[in-house]
């Protein structure tokens, strides 16, 4: 089609058209934003009303019946990219809309939401759908006084924000700035004489204060591991390893990246060596250690790990 | 133990995807209700209600306690929310058994539900902090490592949790509320599936369900009018631990050891695999049911997956595990441990159906959360104890 036409034919101020007692109740009500529909000698609401009733040819009686608005879908067809002249700008269907209480549907947009140009139509959009009209504030007597109509009211959307000043308390502050350091450190439990790293400030299994810091290595040893082929935001690319790691002079696992080896090769016992960023990249994160890489060490045998697991 | 408790009445709504045609106050209700009818009762009847769910961030509800109190009848009465993660559903049932059994009240009315179509449980599992100093790979990547260990420790072979998954879904296909069914189930099926976190293929997890059980629990002068026959609380036990700690065995966590040995006490039993008659144990990974047959006491360590190899935990084995399909079947997550727990309570009551493991008489029903560190068990029996 050209993209503008060279000759326009347009009857001035526009035809117009006398509607008749039948039609121009419709209106009328419409304009009042209400929806009526009439009822034939067989007993059936047709909407949009009729003269006549159309399978028989008989006159229509002149009981009016509030019909509607709420509605549901019985057919319709998608435009993904609406003309000028289109009632939307925005991809939206064109459905017949049987109204509640009606024998017949009418035709109308249907108005899906937001969507880009092109959109598939959206899959909660069928035959059967709920619909309520969208009424116009200014209304003249036609059936644009309906905008168009929308699905009902489903679901609502509950946003949630919530704002913390979080402390990472003493124990962890020192681990953190020691990480910052480039160091690892861990405290000793008086009582079971384990290094906890990173440390917390007390031994969850004796339930004691700890203060005791050791520096532990930045090696270790994959204690077991999974391979994960779903995406995490701090590993985007699958599939990758998260392995319990064992630091040497540790005797608490830590959950952290193994890279620098193929998935399928990473093994229990292998022995690993954090790969850090560069030093001017640090900060008081664990972040600063991008991953564990393997080292050229023989794996650990599984007897002497086991209690780690 | 105190006075004696007894389920009256059991009430579960189907288990799905989604359920968009209710809210969810309607959700509650409906199962709340079947429960109501199962009793012979009605909401005036009810003393008090104690309900449970997964951790606030996973619907984002916070004190669904106050917001749902008129929903669930409980205007003018006793109201509290039981709060321990996965385990939650059967914590629940354990708080509304104590208020029985200690004798404060004569009926009360325990519901737990998850609408996870309305959240994201992986998304509330991941959220950071900026002091974290782990990684946080979701509840799949957080089992995977534990399960790797498992079958290293064990030597069991690769194809035991396709057995499971296999074996629970044919289950399910029995069970009209079960939310997965998958006709010709196969081992094939399972094996043919992606890895997800490996060693966890697809099939050998747990769905996201929507979902709503709930329980009517009575003294024993309340339970001599219900319509429906009883089943009887022969021993509740609840345990904690914390998830790291120095010498913590993550495959089979102390506090699982402990909280079976307790209730097995409580309920003179010695040897639960001859014991008992069914069991619905908390299986969101298939390999969970070897490792949890060994940390229940069903058999020594290491020996977990022959019994399943075997097919002892079979409908039609010695030992029947999740006749209703469990977890793998349907997980509405605060739910899933009460769905334990009110299927032991429907086999011993001879009402569960077609996946009726014949005779049973005494049921366990377990439900574990966090990094497997709460554990909630009861046992029920069709005798009074």
């Amino acid at each position: 089609m050209p993209s503008s036409p060279n000759h326009v034919l347009e009857f001035p101020g526009g035809y117009t058209r006398s509607v008749g007692p039948v039609i121009g109740r419709f209106l009328s009500e419409l304009r009042d934003g209400r929806l009526v529909g009439v009822r034939t000698a067989g007993g059936r609401v047709l909407v949009p009303p009729t003269e006549y009733d159309p399978d028989t040819g008989a006159a229509v009686t002149d009981e009016w019946v509030e019909v509607g608005p709420a509605g549901t879908v019985q057919s319709w067809s998608w435009v993904p990219n609406p003309r000028p002249d289109h009632p939307l700008d925005r991809p939206f269907a064109w459905a017949l809309i049987k109204p509640d209480g009606a024998d017949t549907a009418l035709l109308h947009a249907l108005d899906m939401g937001e969507f880009e140009a092109g959109a598939e139509p959206p899959r909660f959009l069928k035959t059967g759908l709920r619909v309520r009209p969208k009424w116009r504030a200014e209304r003249g007597g036609g059936i644009g006084d309906i905008e168009c109509f929308r699905p009902e009211v489903t679901m609502i959307n509950a946003p949630t924000r919530l704002e913390y000043t979080l402390d990472p308390g003493r124990a962890l502050s020192r681990f953190l700035e020691s990480i910052s350091q480039g160091r690892i450190l861990g405290h000793r439990c008086p009582v079971c004489d384990s290094v906890i790293v990173p440390m917390k400030g007390m031994c969850s299994r004796d339930g004691v204060p700890t203060t005791e810091e050791v520096e532990v290595a930045d090696t270790g040893t994959v204690t077991t591991f999974a391979v994960n082929n779903i995406p995490d935001p701090r590993a985007p690319e699958v599939p990758f390893v998260s392995a319990y790691i064992l630091l040497d002079g540790a005797d608490l696992t830590m959950l952290a990246l193994v890279a620098g080896i193929p998935a399928d090769q990473v093994r229990i016992g292998m022995r690993v060596k954090a790969a850090w960023r560069p030093r001017e990249e640090w900060g008081p994160t664990m972040n600063n250690i991008r991953w564990f890489e393997p080292l050229d060490e023989p794996d650990v045998p599984f007897e002497r790990i086991k209690d780690y697991v | 133990m105190g006075n004696p408790c007894a389920v009256i009445g059991v009430g579960q709504t189907a288990y799905k995807t989604k359920r968009l045609d209710v809210s969810m106050a309607g959700l509650l209700r409906e199962a709340a209700q079947r429960a109501l009818e199962d009793a012979g009762l009605d909401w005036a009847d009810i003393d008090a209600v104690v309900i449970g769910k997964a951790p606030d961030l996973f619907e984002g509800m916070m004190m669904p306690e106050a917001y749902l109190a008129d929903a669930l009848g409980a205007r003018g009465k006793p109201m509290m929310r039981v709060h321990t993660a996965g385990s939650v559903g059967g914590s629940t049932a354990i708080v509304a058994a104590g208020l029985i059994q200690s004798g404060v009240h004569d009926r009360v009315l325990t519901v737990a539900w998850e609408k996870q179509s309305e959240s994201n449980a992986t998304w509330a599992l991941t959220v950071d902090s900026p002091h974290s100093t782990s990684l946080v790979v979701g509840a799949g990547g957080y089992f995977a490592p534990h399960i790797r260990a498992y079958m290293r420790r064990s030597g069991a072979p690769d194809h035991i949790g396709t057995l499971v998954a296999v074996k629970d879904r044919q289950n399910a296909l029995k069970n009209p509320y079960a939310h997965l069914k998958i006709p010709g189930i196969s081992r094939e099926m399972v094996e043919s599936t992606p890895m997800l976190w490996e060693p966890i293929r697809y099939l050998e997890t747990c769905p996201s369900s929507d979902g709503a059980c709930a329980m009517v629990l009575a003294s024993e002068s309340a339970a001599r009018s219900a319509p429906n026959p009883p089943a009887w609380v022969q021993g509740t036990s609840m345990r904690s631990e914390p998830i790291f700690f120095a010498g913590r065995d993550n495959v089979l966590p102390q506090g699982g050891r402990d909280a079976a040995a307790d209730v097995y006490r409580q309920a003179g039993i010695t040897d639960p695999r001859r014991e008992l008659d069914c069991a619905e144990v908390y299986v969101p990974f298939s390999w969970y049911e070897p490792m949890w047959l060994e940390n229940l006491g069903f058999c020594g360590e290491g020996e977990g997956w022959k019994l399943t190899e075997a097919g002892a935990t079979a409908l039609d084995g010695d030992i029947p595990w999740n006749p209703s399909g469990g977890v793998l079947s349907s997980n509405p997550i605060g739910a899933s441990g009460m769905i334990r727990f009110a299927e032991a309570a429907l086999q011993v009551r001879g009402m569960a159906g077609e996946h009726q493991v014949d005779g049973a008489r005494r049921a366990l029903g377990h439900a574990y959360g966090g990094g497997a560190q709460f554990f909630a068990l009861w046992i029920v029996g069709s005798d009074k104890p």
